[in-house]
């Protein structure tokens, strides 16, 4: 099956879903919008590829879901919280329910691998009875049980984005959204950051992935979406990376 | 809020000073160098007020009276006199007791060849004022009482110590705007400079779903401490300065100590000290707390 444009799974309501857009428009300056009038649906539980040109809006995407940005038309609505609607105060709550990983993965320099996971919980105002439970659990999760006491600097890349990953998780967000996780990566490191994200959504967390890695995408086999010129051209279940022309 | 938050944001808060080692140094550089002028200037300002109402208090208007007046026309004439508000304290010298300060001050020696008082007319009051600029009102009310011969003025003109106190004024309210307005360019500089390594700090904190009060805590901490490191730091100094410039004024100029009374340092740190560490902590609370704000927006 291969469609453009707007899907709704069959049987999904609105506010089950994990993610909505409908018609959504982001301008920065006047001129090309980055975001022109797109429309996705992502139901709970998802594992979804995002792909396009170096441009072409998926990071000004993830901004939107993330309420960094605010849409210059449209509707985005993330957990059944309409996004557009929220106060400034009411931000923080909201994001605490998504879990975000960047290429350069934007770890706390001057602390160690365990408080940069551990500063998550501390944010959320966890006992620290609990975060000397979490925090060495999710460790192992991401497999750094036994660097917990490194710096970000003492790290490979496919290291600190574990690390990156382990403090997106530790809370327990409804949805992971992971913009070019593995943009830094070689090969191997790509591969084990890609299954963890596959484990991750296997036990029911709804993840969205930017990405570039052609070979992973073709190999997974999962929904895929190619965004052109700030325009979704293409959204494919079980699909591949579209080659340009 | 947990008790167990509080003290992560303060912990945090002081573990900033010491991660960014030369931005809290600049920092405490800039707010010292600030309230060390500050602390000069308020210690020169207040001894200059101090011997200014010195010189005011010592200042007195004689009133001469008639020779031979009776007792109860001089008590009745000091009741006129007590009864202005201008005036805060009469004297009644008799002129006997007039010519014995007169030769003492001369140096005389022994009085008693005089069979007679040469100075029988000078019995006067000596009257002393709150408040200088009403001299020359209450030298016209004198002259208008029965019985006052004369009235003499001070050698320090009343005008003159007036004006002084009026330049004084003027200068206060000038060198504290100066001062206010180089120690906020100053502190908006440093801040700038520590903005790069907390911008990606703060930004990675409103990602993950920080609310603005713990995002700002730590910083805002670090810059109170900041402000009461900076604080002290010039009030030692000043300290120091003010007792080693009042030494050196006195034994450079002895014959001006009875003019320059300098207030005891204590004196001038009841105020200054608690007024310094205000500011000091206004500061950097100010500081911090704006240059968060700046990157909150995320
Ligand atoms: N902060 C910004 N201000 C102005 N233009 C921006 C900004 N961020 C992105 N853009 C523009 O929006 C378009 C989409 O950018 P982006 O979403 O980052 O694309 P991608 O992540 O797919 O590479 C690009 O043309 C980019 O130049
Ligand atoms: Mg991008």
């Amino acid at each position: 099956m291969k469609t453009t444009g707007t899907r709704r799974r069959a049987g999904s309501v609105i506010s089950d879903m994990a993610i909505v857009m409908e018609h959504v428009s982001k301008s920065y300056t006047q001129g090309v919008p980055a975001l022109n009038d797109v429309t996705l649906h992502i139901n709970k539980g998802e594992f979804v590829f995002i792909v396009g040109d170096s441009g072409s809006g998926k990071s000004t995407l993830i901004k939107l879901l993330l309420r960094e940005l605010l849409p210059t038309s449209g509707r985005v609505i993330v957990n059944g919280t309409d996004v557009i609607r929220l106060r400034r105060r009411q931000i923080p709550k909201f994001r605490r329910s998504l879990g975000v990983v960047f290429q350069d993965f934007r770890l706390l320099k001057d602390r160690n691998v365990y408080e940069n996971v551990a500063f998550a919980q501390r944010i959320i105002q966890k006992p620290n009875r609990e975060i000397r439970k979490n925090v060495p659990s999710i460790l192992s999760t991401v497999g750094l049980a036994g660097k917990y006491k490194a710096r970000p600097k003492q790290l490979s890349g496919g290291e600190q984005q574990r690390v990156a990953l382990a403090r997106a998780l530790v809370n327990k967000p409804q949805i992971l959204l992971a913009d070019e996780p593995t943009g830094n990566l070689d090969p191997k490191n790509s591969w084990d950051i890609m299954n963890l994200l596959e484990k991750i959504n296997n036990n029911g967390t709804t993840v969205l992935v930017v990405t570039h890695n052609r070979e992973i995408v073709n190999a997974m086999q999962k929904r895929v979406i190619t965004m052109k010129k700030g325009i979704i051209v293409s959204d494919e279940e079980k699909g591949g990376y579209i080659d340009e022309d | 809020m947990r008790i167990n938050t509080l003290f992560y944001c303060i912990w945090q808060g002081i573990r900033n000073i010491f991660k960014n080692k030369w931005f809290t140094l600049a920092s405490v550089a800039t707010i010292s160098a600030c309230l060390f002028l500050f602390g000069l200037f308020y210690s020169i300002l207040t001894n200059f007020q101090h011997m200014v109402r010195n010189a005011e208090q010592g200042l007195c208007v004689s009133a001469l009276l008639d020779a031979g007046m009776s007792d109860e026309r001089v008590a009745e004439i000091r009741g006129m006199i007590v009864l202005r508000t201008e005036v805060s304290q009469v004297e009644y010298v008799s002129a006997e007791e007039t010519w014995m300060q007169f030769a003492e001050e001369n140096n005389f020696g022994d009085i008693s060849i005089f069979t007679e008082n040469p100075l029988e007319d000078c019995a006067h009051f000596d009257i002393y004022l709150n408040d200088v600029s009403m001299q020359s009102t209450l030298v016209s009310y004198l002259e208008s009482i029965e019985g006052v011969r004369k009235v003499n003025q001070s050698f320090l003109t009343a005008q003159a110590l007036t004006g002084v106190n009026a330049i004084i004024g003027y200068v206060s309210i000038g060198i504290i705007v100066i001062l206010f307005l180089v120690s906020i360019f100053l502190i908006s500089n440093t801040v700038s400079i520590g903005i790069s390594v907390r911008k990606e700090e703060i930004q990675i904190m409103k990602y993950i779903g920080a609310t603005d009060f713990f995002t700002r805590a730590p910083f805002v901490i670090e810059g109170m401490v900041i402000g009461v490191i900076g604080s002290f730091i010039p009030l030692i100094g000043v300290y120091f300065i003010y007792n080693e410039a009042m030494m050196y004024v006195v034994k450079r100029f002895p014959s001006l100590s009875q003019l320059l009374a300098f207030l005891p340092v204590e004196t001038v740190f009841t105020n200054l000290v608690p007024v310094c560490i205000g500011l000091g902590v206004g500061i950097g609370f100010i500081g911090s707390f704006t240059t968060v704000r700046k990157h909150l927006s995320v």
